[in-house]
């Protein structure tokens, strides 16, 4: 069933295959065409089309110019919020949940079974049933509105998935690795930094990616829990959109919403191996 | 080689716990944390949505109150009912799209990587770019349709993005753009997991290529699928992000999803109680989905010990 | 001194009770094999010596001291693993010199002790690779030079041999014996395997269903199992444990097997007279392989036991010919000379060494005389 050989029921394979393709990769052509075309234009044709003089100048204006409500700074502020929001979380999350993973699965300790089903509940429970307890839990330590408080939630949520991608591989490490490195005389913490740690390569990529996608790509938290200039890229996008909606300005959309989409996607170009790797062992949750 | 005095520790030993204090913080902290605002957020969310609360919560009990005017409001059974078309279509679609482009993938085909990578991008990218994308490529006066007016077929017509009765099916093309990926990405590895010994089993036995398809290898893709659908329904049921970006609910409120209705009860209309009923439903239905696939997993797992 | 003492000791996990009333005293020195089927509790005894599990009742004692409150690191023991558990990111330095490492001794220390040992194993170019570098049986070598490395009052062995080859088990099993006998260790030694039991511990303790069955010198454990478990346990093919009566004749004791068949069979046993009390009654005959060949050897200057039996299989190993065949009915193995080859269906004439056998009293299971 399986052969190298060009046949002619496999030119079909091949011709619904790449028509497939075209279509996934349409809407990304489109912006990308669009980013570097003039708001006129596009005002005078569709969205759709190729670019008559390179209109460069849509990035420059993205980035740094355009306006939202009373504030124009593009979207730099923006993506520098998720920047500031996206890495801490990720890597205090990533670092805990390591650290979670490893107690549970090779140290064992009691009622680890119980807390760690209670954890890994945390993939299924919507956001909208936190909405209001995070409100008020931010308020009350006074983190509203602030980077500081995305980072807390997602460094807290993330743990879920953290914890279980973590124990899951860990729990593959032989225990008499443990066992010899206590009667060698390590510690907890020295176990973790010298013989597992090292050995997490893989599964830390997964973590880091999954975790950075998912926090950098968040809109929710972002929209509700932060305003103005405090806000995430995803959130300024939307802002962006009703502003734009008054004054068609399509150009430099396309090229901010390029620049909001390409730190994941250079991510997932780099790692696309453990990205793949992390969407399926999620999915065996 | 005599370092038999180095083994008894010469400083004097601190009680067992005290020395262990820094690991036994660095587990429970964050576990404990996570673990104790899962359940203590999610009972107060219940505990909110039996409460008269509007801008602020205050205490009180209206029994199920809230649970009626949710359920009675004509923007909740809009949601409900996109909730259901949209469910469906977009699991069937989706899960149908993943396993035609798993199964042509599986072909051994040149250049299976770089399609793999085309058809996954899309779940690097956040539902928001995504949304915002397929609201210009739908928006007849920007999209496609003016496309093809502009070239010259001028009665051409595709304006679901504002049509009350077909706008759903945008979103439903959006998430079916974007997910498909996904369940081709599971559905593949479980094609590529069936034993390649069974195949040559049956290939002696003198069974063709459609044959073993159709009877041994999608038979074994059963316990993916019912994943992948899963999976998909949960994707379905929490779907904010998608709809705000693409129609924002629109045209009127004909794409209202239940996460929405959430948000605008809590954050726009300022009814608490309200919109915590509205969330607690989402878990409700959620649940219906979880409970019987865990019910499903368990019996399976049971099933392969006694195997 | 003993260096290791168990005394009274019990675990139980939830229900399940998997070592029951332990006692062990093991002497400074000692080469002791812990052997049992899988399961029997071994290897949880060993983690319970090593400090990596904890005893639900009773005590151990390490060189003097009671140590069931003190951690691993501090019994001042070291342990040999059935995976190697050699730290996969270190080099073989770094795995022989962590221990070292956490007691923070000085680096220069640390160099002269891995060179003795490297020296003692020969495992000096082997110093600067990874574990995933190395064969298996060189990653036995360097588990055993990170323990050796400590000199420890008491060495630990789970299984170190176990997923070895059979030609490298062999040599690994000599070259352990070799270092116990040139450093004197005190070693405890887990293994499944009765051979091994046999040919390296100056005592073996047979361990089943959490029990200490027996504890005694090899020899003692072949020659006088305490019951039949031991007795079916240790040797290979097992010990032959066949029911019989004993009667008393003309002032001695007859085994009868088979009693009242045509093909009965009665043994004349000599200094027996331990069994005195169970004439007239059932009991288990126990007889090894060894004590049953062809019928021309001499095991004895006395007159031979010499039995007709029918020959039910032949197997030629090469060094001898085992040959299963029936003794008054009952199924027995006997080892016979390989040059001999009886023919199956037909019978043949068995010599007996009826003064090796054993005779176990069925009810109790334990061995009589």
């Amino acid at each position: 069933m399986r052969d190298h050989s060009f046949a002619p029921s496999r030119i079909w394979i091949y011709l619904v295959v790449t028509l497939i393709a075209a279509a996934w990769l349409a809407p990304l052509a489109v912006v990308v065409l669009n980013s570097l075309r003039s708001n006129e234009e596009i005002a005078q044709g569709s969205m759709i089309g190729w670019p008559q003089h390179l209109a460069w100048s849509n990035y420059p204006a993205a980035w740094s110019g355009f306006c939202v409500a009373e504030t124009c700074s593009g979207i730099r502020p923006y993506m520098l919020n998720s920047a500031l929001v996206t890495i801490p979380a990720t890597i205090f999350s990533t670092l805990l949940g390591a650290i979670a993973g490893y107690a549970i699965s090779l140290w064992r300790f009691r009622g680890d079974n119980w807390i760690y089903g209670i954890v890994t509940l945390g993939l299924f429970l919507p956001q909208q049933m936190r909405l209001l307890p995070w409100t008020i839990v931010l308020r009350d330590i006074g983190l509203i509105n602030t980077l500081a408080g995305l980072v807390l939630i997602h460094t807290i949520q993330g743990l879920s998935f953290t914890t279980l991608f973590c124990r899951n591989y860990y729990v593959a490490i032989p225990h008499e690795l443990i066992r010899a490195a206590r009667i060698d005389g390590a510690g907890f913490f020295r176990i973790f930094w010298r013989i597992i740690l090292p050995l997490s390569g893989p599964i830390l990529i997964v973590t880091v990616i999954w975790q950075f996608t998912h926090i950098w790509n968040e809109f929710l938290y972002g929209v509700t829990f932060t305003t103005g200039q405090q806000q995430p890229v995803t959130a300024a996008l939307i802002a962006l959109s009703a502003a734009v909606a008054d004054i068609p300005q399509h150009g430099v959309q396309s090229a901010a919403v390029i620049i909001a989409a390409l730190p994941t996607l250079l991510i997932y170009l780099i790692g696309g191996k453990y990205f793949v790797r992390g969407l399926t062992a999620g999915a065996v949750k | 080689m005599s370092n038999a005095a180095a083994i008894r520790p010469g400083r004097p030993a601190l009680p067992e716990w005290v020395r262990r204090l820094p690991e036994y913080l660095m587990i429970w902290v964050p576990l404990l944390l996570s673990a104790a605002h899962l359940i203590s957020f999610s009972l107060w969310t219940i505990w909110i949505s039996f409460t008269p609360s509007t801008l602020v919560p205050v205490s009180g009990w209206v029994g199920l109150r809230n649970y009626t005017a949710v359920a009675a409001s004509r923007n909740w059974q809009i949601a409900f009912d996109n909730l259901l078309l949209f469910g469906s279509a977009f699991v069937v679609l989706s899960a149908a799209t993943g396993l035609i482009l798993a199964i042509l993938l599986d072909q051994r085909i040149r250049g299976e990587n770089a399609l793999r990578s085309i058809f996954l991008y899309p779940l690097a990218v956040s539902f928001v770019v995504t949304g915002t994308v397929w609201s210009w490529l739908l928006n007849p006066g920007l999209g496609i349709q003016k496309l093809v007016h502009d070239l010259g077929w001028t009665s051409f017509k595709f304006d679901w993005l504002i049509d009350r009765d077909m706008a759903i099916w945008t979103i439903v093309i959006a998430a079916i753009w974007q997910s498909s990926g996904f369940a081709m990405a599971l559905f593949l590895a479980g094609l590529r997991s069936v034993d390649a010994d069974i195949v040559k089993a049956a290939q002696i036995d003198g069974a063709g290529p459609v044959r073993i398809y159709r009877r041994i290898v999608l038979p074994s893709l059963w316990p993916i699928t019912v994943t992948v659908v899963v999976i998909q329904l949960q994707f379905a049921i929490s779907t904010f992000d998608l709809v705000r970006a693409l129609t924002n609910g629109g045209p009127g409120i004909a794409t209202q999803l239940p996460a929405l209705v959430v948000y605008d009860l809590m954050f726009q209309r300022s009814l608490l109680g309200r919109g915590a009923a509205a969330a607690v439903l989402m878990l409700l239905i959620l649940l219906a989905v979880l409970l019987p696939y865990a019910a499903w997993r368990y019996v399976q797992r049971r099933r392969a010990l006694h195997a | 001194m003993a260096a290791l003492s168990i005394r009274a000791l019990s675990k139980r996990y939830a229900n399940l009770e998997v070592l029951k009333d332990i006692a062990l005293d093991i002497e400074s020195g000692e080469f002791t094999v812990l052997v049992g089927p899988s399961g029997c509790g071994k290897s949880t005894l060993l983690n319970i010596v090593a400090g990596l599990d904890y005893p639900s009742a009773g005590t151990i004692e390490i060189g003097g001291r009671v140590v069931n409150d003190v951690p691993p690191k501090d019994r001042d023991i070291a342990m040999v693993f059935q995976s190697y558990a050699l730290y996969p990111s270190m080099t073989v330095r770094q795995n022989i010199t962590f221990g070292m490492e956490c007691r923070h001794v000085p680096k220069a220390e640390q160099e002269k002790a891995v060179a003795n040992v490297a020296k003692l194993l020969q495992i000096e170019t082997l110093l600067g690779r990874k574990p995933s570098q190395l064969s298996g049986g060189q990653r036995q070598r360097v588990a055993m030079g990170r323990a050796l490395v400590r000199d420890p009052l008491l060495f630990l062995f789970d299984e170190p041999l176990s997923n070895l080859d059979a030609k490298l088990r062999v040599e690994m099993r000599m070259e352990i014996k070799r270092l116990h006998q040139r450093i004197g260790a005190t070693i405890v030694y887990v293994t499944h395997d009765q051979i091994e039991a046999m040919t390296m511990a100056t005592r073996i303790a047979v361990m089943h269903q959490g029990r200490v069955q027996q504890f005694a010198e090899p020899d003692t454990v072949y020659r006088y199992p305490a019951n039949l478990f031991v007795a079916r346990f240790m040797g290979s093919p097992p010990m032959n444990t066949i029911p019989a009566r004993l009667e008393a004749e003309n002032d001695g004791l007859v085994v009868v097997i088979g009693a009242g068949r045509p093909d009965e069979i009665r043994l004349r046993l000599r200094d027996y007279d331990g069994a005195a009390p169970f004439v007239g009654r059932d009991v288990v005959f126990g007889i090894r392989p060894e004590c049953i060949a062809e019928g021309s050897r001499a095991f004895s200057n006395d007159a031979p036991v010499l039995v007709d039996a029918p020959v039910d299989m032949v197997e030629p190993t090469g060094a001898e010919t085992m040959v299963s065949l029936r003794l008054g009915g009952e199924t027995a193995m006997a080892r016979i000379s390989p040059d001999i080859r009886p023919v199956p269906g037909a019978s043949a004439s068995f010599a007996l060494d009826t003064r090796r056998v054993c005779l176990f009293d069925p009810e109790t299971e334990r061995l009589i005389a």
